[in-house]
């Protein structure tokens, strides 16, 4: 058990503006500056600067890193390209939901090697999963060879997300920005420190996140800070993160993801390759694909003013068909939003529903994901 | 109203008594604090009671939402419903720019005045809001 809670390097900044902190995953962490709304719209419009240290960061390097981590994932990494970002799954045998990560195919001054972005929540699962597939690799004698490193603690992460967030991170970053690829990352100098900038995010905008010393953070953090708000951004904490990411129908582990909830059923066929794979996980979800009985993920849209909230259960004729796993109040469209799990005879887009919102039923219709594109409004 | 004048409730409601007596039959104000309204911030909805309904001191009165979370709001008094702040759901903003003015939620006839002595003066509610922040 973790009785305190780890700190961002940035946690005295945090708290010394203002922010009201709260745990996650295992981390104190800045849960809002100000207004959730306003910290969302700024991200939308602007740009948005997140702390987002507290994602764990694991390096694998050596001969075998590629087909061990092909072994894990729920698609291959071993053949990306130096600078390509890939989403994907860990999986355990029954084809659940270790964790969702993003790998990095990277190159440093000591080679290349893999990043993997993992949750916060998860990081020490995730870990002991990678030791005990490791020993039994070595036990089959495969090939090469394998360093696994945990940089969590080493260093801080931080997103600038939004339509200008390319404008804010100019002023630390002299590497070629607009001309990165989305999913795509380089180590270059940030702020003149080494560090990762990868094109990717959690919000549904356009944007970076970086990864940087620990002892750097706190400037670069001002820095960034202080041209973002110069251009209308702001500094946004986990709360509006969440809004964020719900609007853009990206599920968050705990929530829309878990051990028992396979890719399959979450909606993330994109990121599962079945053909030719023999990942942990794999035979599992080919049955999964075979039967289809599972229940989806949907997007609903209540017609009420509540917002669903985890848990709730969503209803057909009085009938519990499935239940809600996020939502809220969607600040960009002013409408209650929500993310669950129904059977799949519910699941088309158009089907109406309603939400027991404590003990009062709300009407709502399955929409399609995600709730918000960039570009739309 | 002035803050100062009030009474609260551990659960950050505020009432206030409109006779000096404050006996049974008296006329109660309740509202939410300006401490709960900030700690809840971005308000979406807010449900009022109903006329007539008999409420006991810690009964829930109605809800309000924020975008993060739903939270109970909870009668600080024992009484009847009498009348309600209908237009405040349209007019959530009042709740954090006047929360002990425009922002009241519900006026109850006090049924059992005794439930206002477990209530706080302001200067031991300052003193909770202190101990929550921290």
């Amino acid at each position: 058990m973790n009785l305190t809670l780890a700190e961002t390097p940035l946690h005295g900044w945090h708290t010394a503006h203002g922010a009201k902190m709260a745990e996650f995953g295992g981390w104190s962490m800045p849960i809002q500056y100000g207004s959730i709304v306003d910290e969302h719209h700024a991200t939308r419009r602007a740009a948005g600067l997140f702390d987002i240290s507290h994602m764990g960061r694991l390096i694998f390097r050596g001969d075998a890193a590629g087909p061990f981590l092909d072994h894990l994932l729920t698609r291959p990494v071993s053949q990306l390209g130096v600078g390509r970002v890939r989403y994907a799954l860990l999986t355990n045998a029954r084809g659940g939901t270790i964790d969702d990560v993003l790998v990095s195919r990277l190159e440093d001054s000591e080679g290349p090697f893999f990043l993997m972005v993992v949750n916060a929540g998860n990081l020490q699962k995730v870990t002991a999963w990678i030791e005990s597939n490791r020993s039994e690799c070595a036990d089959a004698d495969k090939e090469g060879s394998l360093e696994f490193e945990d940089r969590t603690l080493q260093q801080a992460m931080l997103a600038v997300q939004g339509p200008r967030a390319g404008e804010v991170l100019a002023e630390v970053c002299s590497a070629d920005l607009a001309g990165m690829g989305y999913y795509t990352a380089q180590c270059t100098e940030i702020d003149a420190k080494e560090g990762i900038v990868s094109r990717t995010g959690y919000t549904g905008e356009d944007g970076w996140e970086l990864i940087v010393p620990a002892t750097h953070a706190e400037t670069l953090w001002n820095r960034l800070a202080q041209v973002a708000g110069q251009l209308g951004g702001t500094c946004v904490g986990l709360a509006a993160r969440d809004t964020l990411r719900l609007e853009a129908a990206m599920p968050l582990y705990g929530h829309e993801l878990d051990e028992d909830i396979s890719p399959l059923q979450a909606g993330l066929e994109f990121a599962v390759q079945l053909e030719g794979g023999s990942f942990v996980g794999r035979d599992a979800l080919v049955q999964v694909a075979e039967q289809q009985d599972y229940r989806r993920r949907v997007g609903l849209v209540s017609s009420g003013r509540r917002a669903p909230r985890e848990g709730y259960p969503v209803l057909v004729s009085g009938r519990g068909i499935g239940s809600i796993t996020s939502g809220t109040h969607s600040p960009t469209l002013g409408v209650p939003i929500a993310m669950a799990y129904v059977d799949r005879e519910f699941a088309d887009v158009g089907t109406e529903v309603s939400i027991d919102m404590r003990g009062r039923e709300e009407r709502a219709e399955v929409v399609e994901l995600p709730f918000y594109r960039r570009g739309d409004t | 109203m002035k803050p100062e004048e009030l009474k609260y409730a551990k659960t950050h409601e505020w009432v206030h008594v409109d006779s000096a007596e404050g006996g049974n039959g008296s006329m109660a104000t309740v509202g939410i604090s300006a401490f709960a309204v900030e700690a809840l911030t971005d308000l979406v909805f807010l449900e009022l009671p109903e006329i007539g309904k008999q409420v006991a001191a810690g009964d829930s009165l109605g809800e309000v939402e924020s975008v993060k979370a739903v939270s109970d709001i909870y009668s600080p008094v024992t009484g009847e419903v009498v009348q309600v702040n209908e237009e405040l759901p349209e007019a959530l903003q009042w709740l954090g720019e006047d929360p002990y003015g425009r922002g009241w939620i519900a006026k109850i006839r006090l049924g059992d005045a005794s439930a206002l002595e477990n209530l706080m003066d302001h200067t031991a509610y300052s003193k909770l809001c202190a101990d929550e922040e921290s």
